[in-house]
């Protein structure tokens, strides 16, 4: 009887933030337009080798002919053919090592190879043709990936070259000719059928990670919000448990974080062509049980924060480290270990690892049982924290 | 049942060294308007706040409505109403949204809560902007409706905190009316809060003046001004133009008259004692063919109450050093002294 009138009561509390919610047109557009706007930022924003296209490069061929042949001139001439085909550089013409500099200062490109002088008669005379590569090291990623595109091209030419020399030197026929040159090759194999792009590894992170924020700012948010209006008075001065408050706003701040997770969900699989390997019902039950972990955290940074502003200073220090700590965008493999070590306190980390792999390895809830078991814990040993804290700071 | 609304001992209120409300004690009839009269920053607020349960007292306690503060709070919740400085009301929403929610927090049942709704809405003449959004109203709109959202589970004592605040003096005086009106006909008691003396003398049955966290003095509002005066005397100014010596005279040899002055030779200042004492001087004064242009009451002010009790003007302690409201401390409420 208690419980259900309590229940009642946080219904219309819920109802109300529903109600309030819904008449600020404004407020719905984010709704959607913030998950969309997540999956397309971390969709497209790193740099992966299919998507470099047209990158400015220049070019400078110092070589000068043994006997009339230039072999500089057929490396330029093939490595042209190659970017025809794939469109991946915008070549232009440079004169030397410092023209080069001066364009990539200028931003007018973004590196160089340089064919050098000596390049025919090093090779004629059986030594390696070396080709300088040039990248701006002030920009990492960019420089990083223009290294090793370019590399990959050059190393490619230089294997073509290789099968002719073989051909006409010792007679080895040209399909022949890699088996002598490369005895071991490598073939990828992954465990996800289909070709998984990065939105497969993003988007069940991005999906955790937008109904963690819609708890941890939505739930201080409402609350301090009405502590600084004057209407939690209201609220509080009604015969109503203080239960029912905190379980109405947390109802409320969760449904719309399950509509953003549901429209994240949505858009990977319509816009962002992701297929869900798993079964949905564990994916909503993944999403519902991070819900959970994280209302014992929004709760306590509620009771701790007496205004608006402090409420939402608290929660930026927690949820930065948590988004970026958490394995939602770079593999938490890659990171240092003591980072690791941090990332393992995380329940974002664990949220986000359940739902990828339910998501995308089409994982059983056996796989994913230690994760469920860390986020139940999480969620209660949390909200055994908070509950008497937030009364306790009601009362104040 | 007895006659006691509400029951203050010795309630108390600290904000770490700072004592917001201290020691007070009092009590509040059934069915009167009690007022807490004193400037911003004086406990008022906060005693209201441990009042209405909203706030755990340091020390003592009060029974309101029978119920005590601190081990009973859930009973208390039950039987007032809350008008707090800020409004409880949700911009978004309609002013019947609003009451039907606070309606089912009270767990009034639904046909009861509409009828009580419409009654409510008829009451303060909003009937025709139930449906309207509260962020379409006016100030003094806003403000009947959230009266009204405060009697919505009918209340035996309602808590108004400040409640002409802000508002433009028609709307002041359409509150006004309203309190007087929920007092009269609901047989509600009120406790309200202001620092407005005119507002205190023109509403409260009683009032309680309190400064820095102790009430100073606590009387009816008539009560009070003769503790200025010492006793029950009252003055009055007359402007006659045909004033005569043998008038003054014949004023003079009145019983109540305890003293005549003349000042110029249309005024005199007549001092008297007694409850009828005004309409004793006007028919002597008339009977004798005074024409009497027109009187002033030199009765002492509130103001002059205050002054007197508490040895400074009415204003406002916190406008003196801009300090920072202590931490869990309520909205508006500021300790007097830096806290080292």
């Amino acid at each position: 009887m208690g419980i259900k009138r309590a229940l009642r009561h946080s219904a219309w509390i819920c109802w109300k933030d529903l109600l309030e919610f819904s008449r600020s047109k404004l407020r719905l557009v984010m709704l959607i337009l913030m998950p969309l706007l997540m999956m397309m930022m971390v969709g497209f924003i790193f740099p992966t080798g299919d998507t470099i296209s047209q990158q400015p490069i220049a070019l400078a061929n110092q070589d000068m002919a043994v006997n009339g042949t230039s072999l500089g001139d057929s490396f330029v001439a093939q490595l042209e053919t190659v970017n025809e085909q794939t469109g991946m550089m915008e070549l232009t013409d440079a004169a030397d090592f410092d023209d080069i500099k001066s364009k990539i200062q200028d931003g007018e490109v973004m590196g160089g190879i340089i064919v050098p002088s000596t390049f025919t008669s090093d090779i004629l005379s059986g030594r390696q043709g070396n080709i300088t590569v040039m990248t701006d090291q002030s920009n990492p990623q960019m420089s990083a990936t223009i290294q090793t595109v370019l590399t990959a091209v050059i190393e490619q030419l230089g294997f073509l070259m290789a099968e002719q020399n073989l051909n006409q030197t010792y007679g080895v026929s040209l399909e022949q000719a890699p088996a002598v040159l490369m005895p071991y090759n490598v073939e990828l194999k992954g465990i996800v059928p289909g070709d998984p792009n990065y939105f497969e590894f993003v988007a069940p992170g991005i999906m955790a990670m937008v109904v963690m924020m819609s708890l941890m700012t939505g739930l201080p948010h409402a609350i301090s919000y009405e502590k600084d209006m004057g209407t939690l008075d209201g609220m509080l001065s009604a015969p109503i448990s203080r239960w029912s408050i905190i379980v109405g706003k947390v109802m409320a701040q969760s449904s719309m974080g399950l509509i953003q997770g549901f429209i994240i969900l949505l858009l990977s699989v319509l816009l962002f062509g992701v297929t869900i390997q798993g079964s949905i019902l564990l994916v909503v039950f993944l999403i519902i049980l991070t819900v959970f972990s994280f209302v014992g955290l929004g709760i306590l940074i509620t009771s701790f924060a007496d205004k608006e502003e402090t409420a939402t200073m608290v929660m930026m220090t927690f949820m930065f480290p948590m988004m970026f700590l958490s394995g939602v965008f770079f593999p938490i493999q890659q990171m240092p270990s003591f980072m690791q070590t941090l990332a393992n306190f995380l329940p974002l980390t664990y949220a986000a690892d359940a739902l990828r792999k339910v998501m995308v390895l089409g994982a059983g809830i056996d796989a994913v049982f230690t994760d469920v078991i860390v986020l139940a814990a999480f969620g209660s040993v949390l909200l055994a924290i908070a509950v008497p804290m937030f009364k306790r700071a009601m009362s104040r | 049942m007895s006659d006691v609304a509400i029951d203050a001992t010795n309630l108390t209120k600290k904000f770490g060294d700072f004592t917001a409300v201290d020691h007070i004690s009092f009590q509040v009839k059934k069915g009167e308007i009690f007022g807490l009269l004193g400037p911003n920053g004086a406990g008022k607020s906060t005693a209201i706040r441990m009042l209405s349960t909203l706030s755990a007292p340091t020390e003592g306690t009060a029974l309101v409505a029978g119920f005590d503060v601190r081990k009973e709070d859930g009973k208390v919740r039950e039987h007032i109403g809350l008008v707090s400085e800020k409004l409880i009301m949700y911009d978004e929403l309609t002013a019947s949204e609003n009451l039907r929610l606070f309606g089912n927090l009270y767990d009034i049942p639904k046909d009861v809560l509409e009828k009580r709704m419409s009654k409510l809405l008829d009451f303060v003449r909003m009937k025709q902007w139930a449906d309207h959004r509260i962020d379409t109203f006016s100030t003094g709109m806003k403000q009947r409706i959230n009266v009204i959202r405060a009697l919505v589970n009918q209340p035996e004592i309602l808590f108004l905190d400040e409640p002409t605040l802000g508002l433009d003096p028609q709307s002041t005086a359409e509150i006004r009316e309203l309190v007087r009106r929920i007092n009269i006909e609901n047989g509600t008691t009120i406790i309200l809060t202001t620092h407005m003396m005119t507002e205190a003398d023109m509403l409260c049955d009683r009032i309680g003046i309190i400064d820095r966290g102790k009430i100073v003095a606590l009387d009816t509002p008539v009560g009070l001004k003769r503790s200025v005066s010492g006793s029950d005397t009252t003055l009055f100014e007359f402007e006659i133009p045909n004033l005569t010596p043998s008038l003054v005279s014949s004023v003079k040899s009145l019983g109540s008259v305890k003293s005549v002055v003349q000042d110029d030779p249309t005024h005199v200042k007549v001092s008297s004692t007694g409850d009828d004492s005004f309409d004793t001087l006007v028919d002597m004064l008339r009977k004798n063919g005074a024409q009497i242009r027109t009187v002033r009451n030199l009765e002492p002010t509130l103001e002059d109450v205050f002054l007197k009790i508490t040895g400074h003007e009415v204003r406002d302690e916190a406008a003196k050093a801009p300090i920072p409201t202590r931490k869990g401390g309520p909205p508006g409420m500021r300790p007097r002294k830096r806290v080292r």
